[in-house]
């Protein structure tokens, strides 16, 4: 690719055509670390290019929201046939565009949670979680955490899926007290990153005590770098949950296609990638059950999770109740 | 700089890079307006952010220039052993991706940073490197040697005999030499840095402690990502135009222009002293720049052979885009400085003060509905890395062309010279020096930035900054510190070359 860059370059310039293929193409609009060299997205596409007869491209767009947002500017012309990655807090949102079309599969999820959605179909799931090095004081609740000394870096829900998720554990957990517990946190909070990565990257240096991430994050660090110094704190309240989902556009060129791979969603070969990619639980668990090293992950005694329309209702409210307490 | 407009001077192509310019700040706010429904208003949240963004990007670029003074002077006036070199490592901060430099400073000043091990070990209380001085510091450690380099061109481009002459006569270098040349130089250098921290907002937020260091960029970034409000990401654009252009206007008015008679084209040698003082300025400067380039290089340096193929083509992939966007942003300044007046003040600054999300919004809009923007992600990456560096070329360029304008026109004039003999045997010539210093910071400031690709990227396409998300994102930090160090030494040696070209001839 990288010596006839020029030469595509001019190629892109004047030839405005796509290339003419032989085998049909699958558009699938995903979120950048999906796509990415160390995602599931090569896993999966080889997977299911070996079935299809067809060539499966990925297009990466930034995080679950920018791939709303990616999708509303292109509006009903989009080339996309599948958009995959959203999470439930975005759904509502996406259904608005009327851009959805019903997914028509039907699976046995193994979600902590009944799944009823008849447009968007779960890929992956997670826990939000405080995750630590081993060792550390570790709280037991969200309160026990505000009450506490603890110095913890958060992402901005402004910004940030993890971030809204946050947003979205307070206001599931505490519901009209939720300004008052950000009050009582905003003492621990040591600042607010743009984004995940910054946040985990400020974890990994040393600076605060814990992040705000995922229960599977340890995973990442034991399997992937046999290092099992990192942990996830259980909390009583529960746990927020994130499901990720994918949807069939519903002017899509390859219905059948597009059919095809909503129903491999949900199949061992894609789920079977998922856990060492995406670092989430696999929405139905493979035969085999999860990678040796999952089962060191906490399970929450409790799963929250607001429906998609509540979460847009109750964001700019919980916005604001953030801002005013972490403003003070 | 409305005084220059010697007929000699080719103006139309600046007339055209200044409607390229518009076109890409002012004509993309319009696409992105265009396409929204104006339903949300002006909230006490929105005039918060603005009054941290002024704020935090005055005391900044405040902070910048009053440190930047002194080091420039002493670099100015000393000869050393590695000077050459930390002149070139002056650019290092600037170029860096904006993570890789916050994580650098918080490794030094961090709650578990160098400077706290260092307090602890002597009984100092901790100090914490968040809240708006943490901001300052951030901006300051990127901007304060942007400004060093600005002013010491300034410092260098001061005839010697003026120099020769105020020592003979024993006549306060300071008042009679040095304040006018920091008059010319000074508030421009200051707007260029009041108006990057205006825009910046990852560095804000990180630093900033909380949503109290909310910046309206920050909000932008909200509109288009998480509302999908168009209308209202078009209204805080258009606010941070306004603000970036009473800045601008305050700076043309303090800026007086240099007229004090040009000198022989010598090097400049100085006899007056101060060497303890200048010795203990240029080492602390250099220590604030060194530690936390040190430890990203510390940090990246056993990871960086180790990094998969893929890194590096899209290192390759980013150097070429470099190396053409360089051109591109050097050839355009040129263009502006030549045709200087209003006009190209104007679209010199705009950039800076452009959201660089809206203008990929906007440049999607309007690419979007003829071809599929991922076949056009790096020639758009190219021209617009182009355009955001321009203010930063020009500013390096500009000072130069005018004043040797102001020195030799009216003679090439009374000569009959032919605009080609002009540019080619006369312009050229003599700014060998900022034409290299501002081509080696276009592409350094390409190399290093994330932009409009990651809005546009399709598969097989990533930049260097772009993977090195993506590997952060994959929980490989490791490998990302290695990208990081991969990324600093590209683009400390794409600097070093151009910068160095131009040197050899302006400054031995």
């Amino acid at each position: 690719m990288q010596k006839p860059l020029i030469l595509t370059a001019a190629a892109a310039f004047t030839l405005a055509t796509p290339a003419i293929a032989e085998t049909p193409v699958l558009t699938v609009l995903t979120y950048d670390s999906f796509t990415s060299e160390w995602g599931p997205g090569p896993a999966v596409e080889a997977a299911f290019e070996e079935t299809c007869g067809c060539d499966l491209q990925f297009v990466g767009a930034g995080d679950g929201a920018a791939l709303l947002a990616r999708l509303q500017l292109e509006g009903p012309s989009t080339e996309a046939d599948i958009v995959l990655g959203l999470d439930t807090n975005l759904t509502a949102a996406a259904r608005e565009t009327g851009l959805f079309a019903p997914h028509g599969v039907s699976a046995d999820l193994t979600l902590p949670i009944a799944w009823e959605d008849d447009e968007f179909m779960p890929f992956d799931w997670g826990y939000f979680a405080f995750v630590a090095n081993k060792g550390a004081k570790a709280p037991n609740s969200l309160r026990a955490l505000a009450d506490s000394d603890t110095k913890i870096v958060i992402q901005d829900p402004r910004s940030s899926t993890p971030g809204l998720g946050l947003l979205m554990w307070v206001q599931a957990a505490y519901g009209n007290d939720a300004g008052a517990l950000w009050a009582d946190l905003a003492d621990n909070i040591l600042t607010v990153t743009p984004g995940w990565t910054e946040a985990y990257g400020l974890f990994l240096e040393g600076e605060a005590d814990a992040v705000l991430s995922y229960t599977t994050s340890p995973a990442y660090h034991l399997i992937a770098e046999e290092d099992d110094s990192k942990v996830a704190w259980p909390f009583d309240e529960g746990h927020y949950m994130q499901v990720e989902v994918a949807g069939k556009v519903a002017g899509t060129d390859q219905p059948d296609l597009a059919n095809a791979f909503m129903a491999f969603i949900t199949s061992e070969a894609f789920q079977s990638i998922i856990p060492t990619t995406n670092w989430m639980y696999p929405a139905v668990t493979p035969a085999d059950g999860l990678p040796a090293g999952f089962e060191t992950l906490i399970t929450p005694a409790k799963a929250l999770l607001l429906s998609p329309e509540d979460a847009l209702a109750s964001r700019p409210a919980a916005l604001d109740a953030w801002r005013t307490a972490l403003s003070q | 700089m409305a005084h220059s407009t010697f007929a000699i001077n080719p103006r139309w192509p600046g007339g055209i890079v200044a409607g390229l310019v518009l076109a890409l700040t002012l004509g993309t706010l319009c696409a992105v307006a265009i396409r929204a429904e104006f339903q949300t208003g002006f909230g006490a949240a929105d005039w918060a952010a603005v009054r941290f963004t002024v704020s935090q990007a005055f005391v900044s670029a405040l902070f910048s220039c009053l440190l930047a003074i002194p080091v420039a002077r002493a670099l100015a006036r000393r000869q050393f052993r590695g000077r050459s070199a930390l002149i070139t490592l002056l650019g290092a901060p600037f170029l860096l991706p904006v993570i890789v430099a916050v994580l650098g400073l918080v490794m030094v000043f961090g709650r578990n940073g160098l400077l706290n091990d260092a307090f602890g070990l002597v009984g100092l209380p901790e100090i914490s490197i968040y809240g708006f001085h943490g901001v300052v510091l951030a901006h300051v450690f990127f901007n304060m040697p942007l400004v060093t380099r600005l002013v010491l061109q300034g410092w260098l481009s001061v005839p010697s005999e003026r120099f020769r002459l105020a020592a003979s006569l024993n006549a306060p270098v300071g008042r009679l030499i040095e304040w006018p040349m920091l008059r010319t130089v000074l508030p421009s250098a200051f707007l260029v840095v009041f108006l990057i921290c205006l825009t910046s907002f990852a560095v804000a937020l990180t630093l900033g402690g909380g949503p109290k260091a909310t910046t309206v960029e920050l909000a932008i970034y909200q509109s288009l990502r998480f509302d999908f409000d168009l209308g209202r990401a078009a209204l805080l654009a258009l606010v941070q135009f306004v603000i970036c252009a009473s800045a601008a206007i305050v700076a043309w008015k303090v800026t007086s222009p240099d007229g004090s008679g040009a000198g022989l084209d010598r090097a400049v040698q100085r006899w007056d002293g101060g060497a303890k003082r200048d010795v203990l300025v240029i080492f602390l400067a250099a220590t604030f720049l060194a530690l936390p380039l040190g430890m990203i290089i510390l940090r990246g340096a056993t990871e960086v052979l180790s990094l998969p193929t893929d890194i590096w083509k899209a290192a390759l992939r980013s150097a070429i885009v470099a190396v053409f966007s360089s051109a591109l942003s050097t050839v355009m300044a040129l263009a502006l400085a030549l045709r200087a007046g209003r006009l190209a003040a104007v679209s010199g600054g705009l950039p800076l003060a452009a959201s660089s999300l809206v203008i990929g919004t906007g440049l999607f809009l309007l690419v979007y509905p003829f071809v599929n923007p991922a076949k056009l992600a790096l020639p758009i990456t190219m021209l617009v890395n182009a355009v955001l560096a321009l203010p930063f070329v020009l500013r390096a360029m500009a000072p130069a062309v005018a004043k040797i304008e102001t020195d030799f026109g009216r003679l090439a004039i009374s000569l009959g010279m032919s605009q080609q003999t002009w540019i080619w045997g006369v312009v050229l010539p003599r700014l060998k020096g900022p034409i290299g210093f501002g081509a080696g910071l276009a592409a350094a400031l390409s190399m290093g930035d994330l932009g409009v690709i990651a809005l546009f990227a399709g598969d097989g396409q990533e930049t260097l900054p772009l993977a090195m998300y993506r590997l952060m994102g994959a929980y490989k930090m490791d490998a990302a510190a290695g990208a990081a160090l991969l990324l600093l030494t590209i683009s400390l040696g794409v600097f070093w070359v151009c910068d160095r070209g131009g040197r050899t001839v302006a400054d031995f």
